[in-house]
């Protein structure tokens, strides 16, 4: 007898055992709907049907079937399972003792409300929401019509205009920074970027900024900084020239 | 001329017991002497004896209608004679299909309510989560707060329908938990004994 290949047919999984291994060990089904006491009696009704005593597939079951209860265990109390393995071997079999005893009580219980239910086959009455409960009126103080009319008036009046200014940043192109920047360089070789924004606000320094970037990435200038925080040098190189010759030809062509 | 009926005289109990009878008609659950003393506007004692005329006169083999204490108050439902006809027409939806974990879990909360699903799941030995879900749809249980010790676990109680569904007049009437089985003692014995035939 093949323990792998025993067929299961429980609330939570149909199909082999091996397969019911697979998944929980990949996670997919969750071992605590699994109820392993059905997959005991699957195997002990095999067991009956073939008629000998198979040793080898009772010891791999019986593996195969502790390692599931652990896991499950484990899986069911995460925080106690820490708590019971700090118990005496006496107050775990305690433990256990009374939980199997609740467990008992309630299936008993269990037993006892079906049973009621079955005598309770007959009662038919009638079901629904609940009523609505009358609606509580609410008394109003006497109004005064004027200061009515007050209330009124203040909420007519046109409310102050919200001034939006925050709102429209305006960004100067970048071209018109290349265009300044070119000039100078048509001027001198090499200036200082900090002097040559000095006195513009944020908004036009950050664009002049990146027209900078623009021209160290056509190779127009090169850039020196001493170190963080330090001014930036900019210097024309000789590329500047030549390029500014044959956009200048571009131009001249499209023109 | 014919005697009038019991019910409609100038007797002012007699009078009370048909405004008694009346909120009963109307109420689609039932109602505690409290709720038919504020309602008839009369004092709970003699609600107490309006409801006990009308008990005579509603119950088994004398009217289609039994008046029953259920559920911690007072309602009307169909006599058991009239059972099958009102099988052919009305469904009880309710209790149809409840499986024996629905049982179980049931019974859980019914006795250690209000509690949360890792309760239930502590005492059954599987997940909960389906079964819980289940009977609240159902109305049996209900929500009752979270559980500050259970990282905010949701606590469930059994409801008022409950106790309606299973003919209870409230929880009282449950069987004391001494007196079902699973002494923790006996079990004990028992799981020792497996443990003293294990060959050492």
């Amino acid at each position: 007898m093949i323990v792998r290949e025993l067929e299961l047919d429980l609330d939570a999984f149909e199909g082999p055992f091996d397969l019911l291994l697979t998944l929980v060990l990949r996670e997919e089904l969750e071992l605590a709907e699994v109820d392993i006491a059905e997959i005991v009696l699957a195997f002990c009704s095999r067991l009956e049907e073939r008629g000998r005593l198979d040793l080898d597939a009772c010891g791999e079951f019986l593996v195969l079937v502790a390692a599931l209860l652990e896991l499950k265990a484990r899986g069911l109390f995460p925080e106690e399972a820490l708590e019971l393995s700090e118990l005496e071997p006496e107050e775990a079999a305690e433990e256990l003792a009374r939980r199997l005893a609740d467990y008992r009580r309630m299936k008993e219980a269990a037993a006892w409300l079906s049973e009621r239910l079955e005598g309770a086959s007959e009662r038919f009455f009638r079901l629904g929401p609940a009523p609505l409960a009358p609606r509580v009126e609410r008394q109003l103080a006497p109004q005064d019509p004027e200061r009515l009319g007050a209330a009124l008036r203040l909420l007519a009046t046109e409310p102050p205009s919200l001034s939006l200014g925050h709102m429209a940043l305006r960004f100067p192109p970048v071209s018109q920074f290349l265009e300044r920047f070119r000039a100078v360089l048509g001027r001198r070789s090499r200036f200082d970027f900090e002097s040559e924004v000095a006195g513009l606000s944020r908004v036009e320094a950050a664009v002049a900024f990146l027209a900078m970037l623009e021209l160290r990435k056509a190779g127009e200038v090169s850039l020196e900084q001493a170190s963080s925080f330090a001014p930036i040098r900019v210097l024309g190189t000789r590329a500047a020239t030549a390029k500014e010759g044959v956009e200048s030809q571009w131009i001249a062509r499209s023109a | 001329m014919d005697r009038p009926l019991r019910l409609i005289s100038a007797n002012p109990v007699d009078r009370l017991a048909r405004v008694v009878e009346a909120l009963l008609v109307v109420a689609s659950q039932p109602l505690s002497v409290e709720d038919l003393a504020v309602a008839a506007n009369d004092d709970t004692e003699r609600i107490e004896t309006a409801l006990r005329l009308l008990g005579e006169r509603y119950s088994e083999g004398r009217s289609g209608i039994v008046l029953e204490q259920v559920a911690g108050g007072w309602a009307f439902r169909a006599s058991r004679e009239a059972a099958e006809a009102c099988a052919t027409l009305f469904e009880r939806p309710v209790e149809r299909g409840l499986s024996g974990a629905a049982m179980e879990t049931l019974a859980i909360v019914a006795y250690f309510g209000p509690c949360t699903r890792p309760d239930v799941a502590r005492i059954r030995g599987v997940a909960a989560d389906s079964v819980v879900a289940g009977l609240v749809e159902r109305g049996l249980i209900a929500e009752s707060g979270r559980d500050a010790e259970a990282a905010g676990a949701i606590r469930y109680k059994t409801t008022p329908l409950f106790e309606r569904v299973f003919g209870l007049e409230s929880l009282a009437a449950l069987p004391r938990l001494d007196d079902l089985g699973g002494e923790a003692d006996e079990i004990r014995e028992r799981l020792e004994a497996v443990a003293e035939k294990r060959p050492a």
